[in-house]
């Protein structure tokens, strides 16, 4: 089957009207020795109800957070999504319409991308933002590399409590250019970077310092200090933000960050085994026509009514080519319209609740867990999630999890070879009391 | 068209007016017409050092990009802030509040490569 | 009554009345939807959170009711042009119909309530439709292996030349210089440049296609890669492409294929067999993944025997019977993003491909590739056809003629469109075609429907010989009227007063 309209008698009067005989004349164009003569090896055609039938037996083998109690997080995390959210993802004028290249019949999109970008700096406590990248670790990587533009420098610098898959995207994007990403070891008991420390390692060839905030462990960075020794040093500082926690914690602009950088799948988006989500990007006013992405302005048409455009186009790649910023084109709208629903379903008061929430459930597990045998990793403030060190392997907690229907926390062995007897635990809103009981339960079980 | 007399061009589409050892620059009212609505202009900061024949900055219409070549070499003496909130004065006065920035110039003699305005107005024409 | 503007009049939409911004809707102590409460015992967040600092503001986000939102993004969707609305022929962005099966499957609780950090064995659904697709695509692009990674066409293109580098560098060479048709997309040469490399322009010739002659000239063993789509932006199959690959080889270069293009080559052509040692495809056009206002996307990029190596990880793998992620792969070029791709995108197109098959696939672009030539007979007499061949899924005729004759410009077409009830093609790219139009009407377009436009366009042509003023006007039915683009970039507003 295709999804294609044409009957052979709709086919054959369009072939007759080109004066051909067949399809395959259409074709002739193409170089018979670069023809392929044999059918595709991709199984025929199913229909609907087959299909249904097929991804939903493949959908069933995972252990999803609808049927698992989901403690996992890492930068993806088991929120609550409000239930209008998805209905209005779902409207074909949303779902189906491309980048605003006509603006006059775009204004829904170009409209929400000026209500996202408010928001975005109303959160970061920016001057200004685009209209979102493909996702955090992407979004990093590209505020690294203006950095690095902007500075003339030719290194960056971030502690390993960054998340590991910022950092290795990060380096990926700065290694073409043969630029290096440095990394700074951070004290074991504190779980996270001393200003110090930071300090020490800081040279003048680093254009700038990528923290989390939280960090990769749950723990709040002391953003303000580290912001501090970045500038005495000439070199920017690039926040990395779970959005969630800005309900809660001050935003980075107010602590001196430079770059404010993000993955929004909290915000009102699926899990979707780690993407789509997408990356919001904020900064400061005058770096404006540094950035990346795609930024929607407001003006007026030509009988004075106000409306948006994308603007600044001058910085992307269809016009400046090989001088572009990035060559980012695509972002990802319809995830970042998710979050502006979401914000603005929740407002101030609910995204506080929410972090304040995260923030409850997850003392309340840390207490539980400790009390049955763990012990938390670091004496430092945390957040949402934290990590737990154990006496037996975590895979020991993670197995009986399983069996019992919870996803008890990431192993990190593959990331962090040293931090083998540890387990990532994240505890959002979603969390009840007797889910938290329940996996104290388990980590007591494998402990004994 | 209006290409006057008493200033020097560039095959780039810039301006030269000179006095002693000073030279303002900026575009023609040919390279405003083809660019459009001037949107923004980047220029060199005071003290900057410019060098004939390479990019001193750029001027961006909607949906373009251009470089702006430097006439002469020298140091920037002085730059057009105003353009920085009001772009639309290169389009509307290029040859006088749409002026972009005055070089000192390291060697007068470097004006005499220029284009007089009838020889300009031949290429463009 | 406070003097403000009435916002809670009926269908805004219907009467063109302008939407007002959420925060306009906003009033202090207003709430929408309530988070859950934790039903944990309490302390308070001073204590929780000591030692790190407390927001001391709140941000400044919208307060509205619910009711209040969702009438606000209802509204603001009436105000788009969709593929569900209406005909979307955008030349190069392959706007067909998004199949509603594909959104059911993406959002099945399995896949979409789905954490990536599960053990493999507890997430052996979403790794095996991953291995499948893999398997599908590199079949389509006659390619060894694919990474699912990329989150679209563009993060495919860093992938792809990313992996090119590596691979000459793996070989002891530096090669400084991608070659890149005049034709090319903008992201080719962006991308090139965005890893450092220098960006060559490559000449087309009289037929659209790679200028040898010219290429030739520009090849020696600086040459890193040609990044070329083919069918090219002309729409038009680069009949030379053996030669070219032959050439670009004989230098010890590499052949990177944009598969912007690839609607029209499914079961027909494979870049692999072209001599194109990585291809990327992108989901949202060949693939039926909607586009979403811009993304989310998909590029996975695939990639010859000799390059697997370089990769980025993880790798989906298939040992006894389980599918494990493979990271263990020390010549790869890293990761481009967090997790392992747009897993929600890649179960649309999975879903896609096992609707169509191996000959629903071929007939996909059979469909593509009559729609377009359909299109392009109807319009022959009324545009300039640069490149008089047969085309491929999308061509590109200029309206230089018309320019000529009335002064009216494809952007004033462009716009008249809109009003006929059509969105218009891309205009003026590629940039090789004076005042081009460059029209892609996809396979899932009726017969009815391209002569239909094909008439709006002669219309529109006939009225510019008429009253060409009337069209500068254009459009006058949409719900705002041409914008001023310059005003926007010269005092950039872009972020709304927060009240």
């Amino acid at each position: 089957m295709t999804y294609a309209p044409h009957t052979d008698e709709d086919r054959q009067a369009m072939l007759a009207a080109l004066g051909l005989s067949s399809v395959e004349e259409l074709f002739r164009d193409i170089p018979e020795e670069v023809r392929l003569r044999r059918p595709l090896d991709i199984p025929p055609g199913e229909s609907e109800a087959a299909l249904r039938r097929r991804l939903g037996a493949m959908a069933r083998r995972n252990a999803s957070a609808d049927r698992y109690v989901c403690f996992l997080g890492g930068g993806v995390y088991d929120h609550y999504i409000p239930a209008a959210i998805p209905p209005l993802l779902s409207r074909g004028e949303f779902l189906t319409a491309y980048t605003p290249y006509q603006p006059e019949v775009s204004q829904g999109t170009l409209q929400s991308i000026l209500e996202f970008q408010t928001m975005i700096c109303a959160l970061t406590g920016m001057d200004v933002a685009n209209a979102s990248m493909y996702d955090g670790a992407s979004a990093a990587a590209e505020a690294a590399l203006m950095a690095v533009d902007m500075a003339g420098r030719d290194r960056l610098l971030a502690p390993r409590t960054v998340a590991p898959d910022v950092r290795e995207t990060v380096r990926t994007y700065l290694s073409g250019r043969g630029y290096a990403l440095d990394e700074v070891e951070v004290d074991p008991a504190a779980g996270r970077l001393d200003p110090e420390r930071l300090a020490d390692a800081l040279t003048d060839r680093h254009a700038a310092v990528i923290v989390g905030y939280p960090n990769f462990f749950g723990v709040v960075e002391d953003l303000a200090a580290l912001a501090a020794v970045a500038h005495e040093r000439g070199a920017l500082l690039i926040a990395a933000c779970d959005p969630i926690a800005l309900g809660i914690f001050e935003s980075p602009g107010a602590l001196g960050a430079d770059i404010v950088v993000g993955d929004g799948q909290a915000l009102g988006n699926p899990m979707n085994f780690g993407g789509p989500s997408f990356g919001f990007f904020a900064a400061r006013e005058a770096f404006l026509r540094r950035m990346p992405g795609r930024i929607a302005g407001r003006t007026v048409d030509r009988d004075g009514t106000p409306g948006c455009v994308l603007t600044l186009q001058t910085r992307e790649q269809h016009i400046r080519r090989a001088r572009a910023t990035s060559n980012i084109c695509t972002n990802n709208a319809l995830n970042a319209l998710a979050a502006t629903i979401y914000l603005s379903l929740l407002g101030p008061a609910g995204l506080r609740e929410v972090a304040a929430a995260c923030l409850q459930n997850a003392h309340y597990a840390a207490e539980r867990l400790e009390a049955a045998g763990a012990r938390l990793a670091y004496r430092a403030p945390f957040f949402k999630e934290f990590l737990l060190e154990l006496p037996c392997p975590p895979e020991d907690v993670i197995r009986r999890g399983l069996e019992r229907g919870i996803l008890a926390g990431r192993s990190l062995r593959r990331e962090y070879p040293e931090l083998d007897r540890h387990l990532l635990v994240a505890v959002t809103e979603q969390r009840t009391r007797e889910e938290i009981e329940a996996l104290a339960g388990i980590v007591e079980e494998a402990i004994r | 068209m209006e290409f006057p007399q008493d200033l020097k061009y560039t095959e780039e589409h810039e301006w030269v007016r000179a006095s002693r050892d000073l030279a303002v620059v900026g575009i023609t009212d040919y390279a405003q017409s083809e660019l459009g609505d001037v949107v923004y202009v980047e220029l060199p900061a005071v003290g900057a050092r410019v060098k004939k024949g390479a990019s001193f900055g750029v001027v961006e219409s909607v949906k373009s990009v251009s470089d702006l070549f430097a006439p002469v070499s020298g140091e920037v003496v002085r730059v057009n802030g105003a353009l920085a909130d009001h772009p639309e004065k290169v389009n509307e006065d290029p040859y006088g509040e749409g002026w972009m920035i005055e070089i000192r110039m390291d060697d007068p003699s470097e004006l005499e490569d220029l284009l007089s305005a009838a020889e300009y107005a031949a290429r463009v024409e | 009554m406070s003097e403000r503007q009435a916002q809670e009049t009926g269908a805004r939409g219907l009467v063109g009345l302008p939407e007002p911004t959420i925060y306009d809707r906003s009033r202090p102590g207003r709430r929408g939807v309530r988070p859950p409460r934790p039903d944990v015992p309490e302390r308070p967040v001073e204590e929780l959170a000591a030692g790190a600092p407390l927001r001391r503001e709140p941000p400044a986000l919208p307060e509205v009711s619910e009711n209040q939102v969702v009438r606000h993004y209802t509204r603001l969707s009436q105000l788009n042009y969709a593929v569900d609305t209406g005909f979307y022929p955008l030349g190069s962005c392959t706007m067909k119909y998004n199949p509603r099966i594909n959104e059911e499957m993406a959002s099945l609780p399995g896949f979409a309530q789905l954490h990536p950090a599960v053990p493999e064995e507890a997430a052996q659904g979403a790794l095996q439709l991953m291995w499948e697709l893999e398997r599908y695509l590199a079949e389509i692009a006659g390619m060894a292996r694919v990474s699912l990674q990329p989150a679209a066409g563009a993060q495919g293109e860093l992938c792809g030349m990313l992996i090119i580098r590596k691979y000459h560098e793996s070989r002891g060479e530096r090669r400084r210089k991608v070659l890149v048709p005049d034709s090319a997309h903008g992201t080719n040469p962006a991308t090139a440049a965005m890893i450092g490399f220098d960006v060559v322009e490559v000449a087309s010739d009289a037929r659209g296609g790679v200028d040898l002659a010219d290429l030739s000239r520009h090849l020696d063993e600086d040459v890193a890669a040609l990044m070329l789509t083919n069918p090219n932006t002309l729409g038009l199959f680069d009949e030379n492409i053996v030669e070219v690959a032959r050439r670009v080889h004989a230098v010890g270069g590499l052949l990177y294929y944009d598969g912007a293009n690839a609607n029209a080559i499914m079961g027909v052509s494979r870049p692999g067999d072209m001599g194109f040692d990585v291809v990327h495809f992108n989901l949202h056009k060949t693939f039926s993944t909607p586009h979403g206002m811009g993304g989310p996307g998909s590029g996975p990029v695939g990639v010859k025997e000799a390059l697997v190596p370089f990769l980025p990880v993880p790798l989906v793998e298939r040992r006894g019977g389980q599918f494990v992620l493979d990271y263990d792969r020390p010549q790869t070029i890293g990761r481009l993003r967090s997790a392992y791709g747009n897993f929600g995108v890649l179960v649309r197109a999975y879903t896609y491909i096992r609707a169509l098959g191996a000959e629903g696939l071929r007939r996909v672009s059979e469909d593509a590739v009559l729609n377009a030539n359909y299109l392009l007979h109807l319009l022959r007499d009324t545009f300039d056809v640069p490149f008089d061949r047969l085309c491929m899924h999308e061509f590109v005729v200029s309206a230089t003629p018309v320019k000529q004759r009335t002064g009216v410009r494809a952007l004033d077409i462009a716009k008249r469109l809109l009003d006929h009830g059509y969105h218009s093609p891309t205009v003026y790219f590629p940039l090789i075609v004076d005042e081009a139009l460059m029209i892609e009407p996809t396979e899932t377009e009726t017969k009815e429907t391209l002569e239909d436009y094909a008439q709006a366009l002669k219309a529109i042509v006939a009225e510019a010989e008429e009253n060409p003023e009337a069209l500068r006007q254009a459009p006058t039915r949409t719900p705002v009227r041409r914008l001023d683009e310059a005003g926007a970039a010269r005092r950039p507003v872009v972020r709304l007063d927060r009240g």
